[in-house]
């Protein structure tokens, strides 16, 4: 038998075998396929990027990079208090948990409004998504992001909401993911 | 560790009595998930079959309405192949083949219980049913369902002006959606469940190699998809907000729309086609009674093709005005790719030699599906060589490839699946004389629809077009087309004997008993069919690989995974 495996008997007395934590395996093959997903937006945006003559497009306002660096480090500080967060989880710490997952999300909602701020102004600048290639990859590719954000605020919540710390360390991936992703495309839309 | 033992002990309780909707349908059961899969996989079947009967008959004979259907104009034409394609491809061969096996078999060929998440298991069912119930919706609104093809390349499919399809178009794009999700869910499910779940001894070198087929075809499911969604996603902006990715006025592109279908597209071919692979594996040799041949090399081989399936994609893209310069790399890619398929079917044919071969209803598909396969796989070389390639590109040359592969891997493979497992999925025995006439009539009228197409498409017919007639090259060659369709209807009505087989099987069939093939996989150490959590208390124990048949240690010609011989354990 396979060293870690788990026997078990459940309710009825029935024998189970596990090998491995099957939420972490499953969080593992979601974020492959997610990074697939990032890996075509971003495919799609460099085709048009590496192809124009000149990028930005004349006549196109600039993307706002010195306030987004503010808010890339907001998010990419955010990793800390996850990091506190998995590790009161694992030791049972009830308090330190919901403080450091409420910090978590303060900091990626942040990041959020800051985002939603700078699109605004853009949208007044006359910066569309259907304004030209330029807006539309954009906000595509920023926007797929801010959605997975979004989502992983949402997930968040609902751990906060039910108490249940079941689930943080799969969360905790999936959080590291979304993060982690952030600074490539800061640097590949906003800086490249 | 401890902590994952507690989320272990999430348990569904109870598995004695549980109603009607709990049993039949909001079952976590994967079994019942496999046949929810296998039973919308049938309906569209026949949804898809009748769209075919109605282009068939529109090429025969483009100047009379079509019997219970009427007048078929060019814009209708549009709708039944791109229906037709998308229906066969997205709603038959994966419910059926990844959805429906995938499901019944993984948890019992590795000896789990069900899968890993069972809850998410039938999520994904349902938003298949969901995926389905857009689909069909489609038909019915005004505009009419999607007509841009079943690859729906732009412009065509991102402007409603061009063909007259508004609503249609996004409502295909949301199937899509859905049913990706859908797959997305299983696959997630099928892979941790193989990595988490396999009782004590099923090393992944004793897999059924049917598993390795279906997990090599999820995992390029999984990688797959995402270059595909991020193209849909810019697909539906430009048709809704008016983005111009694909719009070249607008400084768009619209071959980046081939290129991210065609990373998934061939892959996905592959997602069709391993699990039919994986199907054939592992009826041969229990209908040779031989041990499979090169088990190891099959895997390697299948890992291979899988590799190169993601870069062999602008095969399909010869002529689409792509810098030219690529066709040399994805010409040899793709021949390349050819030798571990070769190298498969070649196992399948060594696992046959010298074997006390047994033609049971199952094994009769198993063999179809390698004559088959081995007339598209060839005919692939000519379409996957550039030079050839420019001159049958978009012609019947290429519809005969396609079904010869896809029509072989769904029909072929399915079939053979499916009379294989029929007595372990429903507890009864099928009639062996039907289904002998099932496949052969199948067999021939499959080749008399297909076959001549290969040579109406030399002769430059091309591929979706509603009336050959119209164009003068073409009249000489009709009586093909006749010839074609005839075959088609009468394909259509071989079906028939699968349809009374197993009604009066589900009816009247005799019992089955726990193995009646005399096979060695974990399942049929199972009761037919098996409760729900598979076995009683204890699970098996597996002491050997899948293939152990007319071993010299036992009396019987198998040797079950699960049988441990006293003298010489290993
Ligand atoms: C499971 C079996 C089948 C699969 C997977 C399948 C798949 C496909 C696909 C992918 C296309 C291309 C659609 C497009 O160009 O957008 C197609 C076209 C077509 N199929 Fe099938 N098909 C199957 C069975 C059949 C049968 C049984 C018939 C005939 C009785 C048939 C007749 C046709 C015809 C006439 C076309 C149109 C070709 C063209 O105009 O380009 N198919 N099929
Ligand atoms: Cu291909």
């Amino acid at each position: 038998m396979s060293r870690g495996a788990i026997v078990l008997e459940d309710e009825v007395g029935f024998q189970r075998h596990h090998r491995v934590d099957s939420a972490t395996v499953g969080m593992l093959i979601f974020l492959g396929a997610e990074t697939m997903l990032f890996a075509g937006f971003i495919a799609a945006f460099l085709v048009f990027r590496l192809t124009a003559p000149v990028w930005p497009p004349p006549l196109q306002p600039r993307l706002p990079v010195g306030v987004t660096a503010v808010s890339t480090a907001v998010l990419l500080s955010s990793g800390y208090p996850m990091w506190r967060a998995l590790r009161a989880a694992r030791d049972g710490d009830h308090g330190g948990l919901g403080r450091s997952l409420t910090l978590t999300g303060l900091l990626g909602a942040t990041f959020l409004g800051v985002q939603g701020y700078e699109w605004a102004r853009l949208l007044t600048f006359g910066l569309t998504a259907p304004s030209g290639i330029y807006g539309g990859t954009f906000y595509t590719l920023i926007g797929a992001h801010a959605l997975h954000v979004l989502a992983a605020l949402a997930w968040l919540g609902i751990i906060l909401i039910l108490r249940n710390p079941a689930g943080v360390p799969v969360f905790g991936m999936y959080w590291y993911f979304v993060v982690g992703l952030w600074p490539l495309l800061y640097t590949l839309v906003y800086l490249a | 560790m401890r902590e994952s033992g507690a989320a272990v002990l999430d348990v569904h309780a109870h598995h004695a009595e549980r109603g009607f909707w709990r049993t039949y349908v909001f079952s976590t059961d994967h079994k019942m998930i496999g046949k929810q899969y296998l039973s919308l996989g049938l309906f569209w079947a026949v949804v898809g079959g009748l769209l075919a009967h109605v282009m068939r008959w529109q090429l025969a004979w483009p100047e009379t309405a079509v019997p219970g259907w009427g007048e078929v104009g060019p814009e209708t034409y549009n709708v039944l192949v791109t229906m037709h394609g998308t229906i066969m491809v997205f709603f038959v061969a994966m419910p059926i083949l990844l959805g429906a096996f995938g499901n019944f078999l993984i948890p019992l060929m590795i000896g789990a219980r069900d899968m890993a998440f069972p809850r998410l298991n039938m999520l994904s069912v349902w938003v298949f049913a969901l995926a389905s119930l857009v689909l069909l919706v489609s038909f019915f609104i005004p505009g009419g369902a999607a007509s841009a093809g079943w690859t729906g390349y732009p412009p065509l499919s991102a402007k409603a002006e061009y063909t007259g399809v508004n609503w249609g178009m996004d409502l295909w794009i949301l199937a899509h959606a859905l049913e990706f999700a859908a797959f997305l869910m299983g696959g997630v499910n099928y892979l941790t469940t193989a990595i988490a779940l396999r009782v004590p001894g099923m090393t992944f070198f004793r897999l059924p190699l049917v598993i390795w087929q279906l997990l090599t075809a999820t995992t390029l499911f999984l990688l797959s998809v995402g270059p595909l969604i991020a193209g849909a996603v810019m697909l539906l902006l430009d048709r809704i907000i008016g983005t111009h990715f694909y719009a070249a006025e607008g400084g768009g592109d619209p071959l980046l729309w081939q290129h991210l279908f065609w990373f998934f597209g061939h892959p996905e071919v592959y997602v069709i086609l391993l699990p039919a692979v994986g199907l054939v594996l592992d009826v041969l040799p229990v209908f040779a009674r031989k041990p499979i041949f090169g088990y190891r090399w099959i895997i390697y081989s299948t890992i291979a093709a899988g590799g190169l399936s993601f870069i062999v994609w602008a095969h399909h893209m010869f002529v689409s005005g792509m810098d030219p310069r690529l066709a040399m790399p994805f010409s040899i890619t793709t021949i390349l790719i050819s030798v571990p398929f070769a190298f498969i079917m070649f196992a399948m044919i060594a696992t046959l030699w010298k074997g006390s071969i047994r033609f049971d209803t199952p094994m009769l598909w198993a063999l179809g599906f390698v004559a088959m396969f081995i007339v598209g796989g060839l005919t692939g070389i000519f379409n996957g060589s550039a030079p050839a390639d420019i001159y049958i590109s978009d012609t019947y040359f290429v519809v005969a490839h396609f079904h010869y592969t896809l029509f072989s891997s769904v029909v072929f493979g399915g079939f053979a699946g499916f009379y294989f497992w029929f007595p372990k999925m429903f507890g009864r025995l099928l009639s062996e004389p039907l289904g002998k006439i099932h496949f052969w009539l199948t067999l021939v009228f499959f080749n008399v629809t297909f076959f001549p197409l290969h040579n109406i498409g030399l002769a430059g017919m091309m591929r979706r077009i509603a009336n050959p007639l119209e164009y003068e090259f073409l009249v000489p060659h009709q009586w093909i087309n006749v010839v074609a369709t005839v075959g088609g209807m009468l394909l259509l009505a071989s079906q028939i004997p699968f349809v009374v087989n197993v009604v009066w099987s589900l009816l009247a069939g005799k019992t089955a008993p726990k193995n009646p093939w005399g096979a060695n996989t974990l399942e049929w150490t199972a009761p037919s069919p098996p409760p729900h959590l598979n076995w009683g208390e204890t699970l098996p124990v597996v002491y050997r690989g899948a293939y152990e048949y007319s071993s010299p240690e036992v009396a019987e010609d198998w040797l079950p995974q699960d049988r441990t011989l006293a003298a010489r354990s290993r």
